[in-house]
């Protein structure tokens, strides 16, 4: 008995409360963004954003939610509906589980596994499912069209995100991302190093998690709303849910990769004293800053034009970059491994 | 270790069950979809080897990029798999046939299949710990079997040549945006008097 206590329910009990611990912030995070990004989009149109709800509107997000939470779940005629239905808890559940290995400090990381970037990896390239599912499900052209430009998008900027992180990766040596953070500890973050990379990875980012200016999966001018046009209630706020913690997510990852993770610019007195999650926190919201400042100011993406960003500039100039990594790093003995 | 073994058995029989699924549901779509479950359970039972390495990199290629396009393709199909029935009693003795054989051949392939002892030595032996599997994987592709795997590198190369050539063919008449002369253009934009129904 006591065993199976020290075994199994003891640390089964730890894991769950740390996820609690993980998810909890997240989602509340996830609202308040939602509310950040209207506040900032007003102020840069010189509006004042919504302000009627609670004090400067600080309890928008929670009427939000209640509202969505109240309204009838439709499914169209014609749906598939296990797939309908499915795809929304699909996008939802994988901007949760990403989180499960991202160290926001020292240690401070639910799983610190060994392939950690190839998990975050295969976690981002399967964020597609839930767009082709749900426009597939839906039984309507236009969530069809906007399903299948979405995984056209999705899959080739994956591309570019790939041989970035492999250039990331040569010069850190492992795939776990706190030796990422450990290697930027030891010399300058790498945004430094690889500074044209860094704003193409961003650049991907936007890509990947369908926001403007490349958010043709869902340009309402022309789609209506895109794959999730059928989606109704909690069904849609699942997937806005989804969406938002993707951009949170995604800023995560490029705060590990390029930005030092919890490390201050530089180890000196008043910049050390700040702790490390909140380094972490600050350049998180630093970088959504930028997901709504590009969402105010560049207009869409022509679709070709977007292909050929994707294709023709950012795949070229990725993988010459990991060639030129792997050569410096040879020819200057700078390799992890030597 | 329970845990592990009871792990085990989950992946399994959700593998082997969602592999029927794949031949047996009727929507081509499901069937993809049953198909992903397969792989995902199979990266699970990577993972119970401790093969997490092979395990992401199984989930990355075959689900986020091959079943995609299985996907893509498959919604794209208007299938009929009413059409798709007809003339099904017909093929069934000639399919039973095959299957046959085929499980016959797979059976004595199988029935006398013999370890060598220097394999055997080598299964038995205990993995190396100081090194991470993905670090161990490197070194076999990278030292051992470097000349096979840019063997294979050469034949994707070939393959994918050979799709581009296939599907990229000059057609007359397409309007391409050519973003090199644009940008080239410099101070030369004019205004242009159009003549009603003549175009430039």
């Amino acid at each position: 008995m006591a065993e199976l206590w020290e075994g199994y329910l003891w640390p089964g009990i730890i894991i769950v409360a740390q996820i609690v611990a993980i998810v909890l912030p997240l989602l509340v995070a996830v609202a308040y963004l939602t509310l950040m990004e209207r506040k900032i989009i007003g102020a840069m149109q010189m509006r004042r954003g919504p302000n009627v709800v609670g004090p400067w509107g600080l309890l928008q997000p929670l009427a939000d939610g209640v509202k969505l939470f109240m309204k009838e779940t439709v499914i169209p005629t014609g749906a598939s509906r296990a797939v309908f239905l499915m795809a929304p808890m699909v996008t939802f559940f994988l901007a949760l589980i990403a989180w499960a290995v991202i160290p926001v400090n020292e240690g401070w990381v639910l799983s610190d596994i060994n392939v950690g970037v190839m998990y975050l990896f295969a976690i981002s390239s399967l964020g597609v499912y839930g767009i082709i599912m749900a426009g597939w499900a839906s039984n309507s052209r236009y969530a069809f069209l906007g399903a299948m430009r979405s995984a056209a998008q999705m899959v080739s900027y994956e591309v570019a995100m790939g041989l970035i992180i492999i250039s990331v990766l040569l010069t850190v040596g492992s795939l776990n991302l706190s030796d990422i953070v450990h290697a930027q500890q030891k010399s300058v973050w790498f945004l430094v190093i690889h500074f044209p990379m860094a704003i193409m990875f961003f650049i991907s980012t936007l890509a990947e998690t369908n926001r403007h200016p490349f958010d043709l999966p869902e340009a309402e001018a022309e789609l209506v709303s895109g794959y999730n046009v059928e989606y109704s209630a909690m069904t849609f706020a699942l997937f806005f849910l989804g969406e938002y913690a993707n951009m949170i997510l995604m800023s995560g990852i490029t705060t590990i990769l390029f930005l030092g993770g919890w490390l201050p610019p530089i180890d000196i007195a008043p910049l050390n004293w700040i702790p490390g999650p909140l380094w972490f926190i600050i350049k998180v919201v630093a970088l959504l800053f930028v997901f709504v400042w590009a969402r105010a100011a560049f207009p869409r993406y022509r679709y070709d034009q977007l292909m050929r960003l994707g294709w023709k500039v950012f795949l070229p100039a990725s993988l010459g970059w990991v060639v030129l990594t792997a050569a410096v790093l040879q020819f200057t003995g700078w390799s992890p491994w030597n | 270790m329970i845990i592990a073994g009871l792990a085990f058995y989950l992946f399994a029989i959700i593998a082997v069950a969602a592999a029927v699924m794949v031949i047996t549901a009727r929507n081509p779509v499901h069937s993809v979809l049953w198909l992903i479950l397969v792989f995902f359970n199979a990266a699970g039972l990577f993972l119970l080897l401790q093969a997490e390495f092979l395990a992401m990199t199984l989930v990355v290629v075959y689900v986020g990029a091959v079943a995609v396009l299985f996907l893509f393709v498959v919604m794209m199909l208007d299938l009929n798999t009413q059409v798709l029935r007809e003339g099904l009693a017909e093929y069934v003795p000639l399919g039973a046939v095959i299957g046959l054989i085929l499980l016959v051949e797979i059976a004595t392939v199988g029935g006398s299949w013999l370890l060598s002892p220097e394999m055997e030595q080598v299964r038995g032996a205990v993995a190396r710990t100081d090194i991470t599997n993905t670090q161990a994987l490197g070194n076999l592709i990278y030292t051992d079997y470097v000349y096979l795997f840019q063997a294979a590198g050469l034949v994707l190369l070939v393959a994918m040549i050979g799709s581009i050539m296939l599907t990229h063919r000059v057609r007359p008449g397409v309007k391409k945006q050519k973003v090199a002369e644009q940008l080239a253009r410099g101070r030369t934009v004019e205004v242009k008097k159009v003549p009603t129904r003549g175009g430039i």
